[in-house]
């Protein structure tokens, strides 16, 4: 499917954990070029900071990334994973073109957001963070 | 035939079953989980208690679609989105009747059994809610009580088994001995729908 929207593809980071979600999204900025508009939000944890998923935050997250080309979302484990499925699913609260990515958490953050500051579309987008599966360290 | 009101007696008795029954939930959820299980759903099943009281619910289907997604913006765990699944597809399935049969909701639950199954990729015999939600489900076309049984025996039989899905399945081995806290849950919703059922002025079949 594609997006009709001219902006940037936006991406959300879903973590049980607030802190690993806000620093992934700090890692992937960190090492993507400078100068684009900023795209990228974390989700992480419940929304009184446990560790957790609240899908509240994540529609937030969403909201605030989307500029019509469509969002990539990255989670970690369970109830996370669990929660986006859902909220695509069921639910019609996430922007149109909100996708789950599936993707390694912290390397398919990285390359999911290099190629969406890099004007890539959500095809891409999501391409280039299922490569990062094939990134093998031994 | 089963209306509105019988629905939301239902998930109000979910409710307080759900929360005398939290601690152990979330003992059980110790040795084999992270021990969240009863918390996440006691917050869940409260929020749905206080959304009926709240909001117009004038079907089964939209008592279930509220409740359904009450659990999956609250309960924070697995739980959430798999039990809200179940509820919402269960009332998707049955449409806008103003009363349903029990035989109706067996069905409507057996779709979102199915939506649940597909959500977590769970089957039969992996040692989690699917082992009591299914015989459950299936024994409800014969009577409430029957699908009590049947919830309770399959979380029970759980025990034994080893997790092949979710956060139990990490500790492999280990998870043999323990009695599944999502199949136990599944249970005690199906006990509450029993004694809904029993108890209940113009809404039991039976």
């Amino acid at each position: 499917m594609s997006e009709t929207g001219t902006g940037p593809v936006g991406v959300v980071l879903v973590s049980h954990s607030a802190a690993l979600a806000r620093a992934t999204a700090e890692l992937a900025t960190g090492l993507a070029p400078g100068g684009g508009e900023v795209l990228i939000e974390a989700a992480g944890g419940t929304e009184d900071g446990a560790l957790g998923t609240s899908a509240a935050l994540i529609v937030a997250a969403a909201r605030a990334v989307d500029r019509g080309a469509g969002v990539a979302v990255l989670a970690d484990l369970g109830s996370a994973v669990l929660t986006v499925k859902t909220l695509l699913a069921e639910e019609d609260e996430l922007p149109p073109g909100t996708r789950l990515v599936d993707a390694p958490f912290v390397e398919g953050a990285v390359a999911a957001y290099v190629s969406a500051a890099a004007g890539a579309d959500l095809d891409a987008v999501a391409a280039a963070a299922a490569d990062a599966y094939a990134y093998r360290k031994v | 035939m089963l209306d509105a009101a019988f629905f939301r007696r239902w998930m109000t008795g979910a409710a307080a079953l759900i929360s005398r029954e939290a601690d152990r939930l979330t003992s059980l959820d110790s040795p084999i989980g992270d021990a969240d299980h009863g918390t996440n759903l006691h917050r869940g099943f409260s929020a749905v208690a206080t959304a009926l009281e709240q909001e117009e619910t004038p079907t089964p289907s939209a008592v279930l679609t509220l409740c359904g997604r009450q659990l999956i913006s609250t309960v924070g765990g697995a739980s959430g989105p798999l039990y809200g699944t179940l509820l919402r597809r269960a009332g998707k399935a049955l449409g806008e009747a103003p009363e349903v049969s029990r035989e109706e909701l067996a069905a409507a639950l057996g779709a979102g059994v199915q939506a649940v199954a597909a959500l977590g990729g769970a089957a039969p015999g992996d040692k989690t809610m699917i082992d009591a939600l299914a015989p459950a489900a299936e024994a409800l076309a014969t009577s409430f009580e029957a699908a009590r049984e049947a919830a309770e025996q399959g979380a029970v039989d759980t025990t034994p088994l080893q997790a092949r899905k979710g956060r139990a399945s990490y500790v492999g081995e280990r998870s043999i001995g323990h009695q599944d806290p999502g199949a136990t849950s599944s249970a005690l919703l199906f006990a509450a729908l029993a004694e809904t059922a029993a108890g209940g002025e113009g809404g039991s079949d039976e």
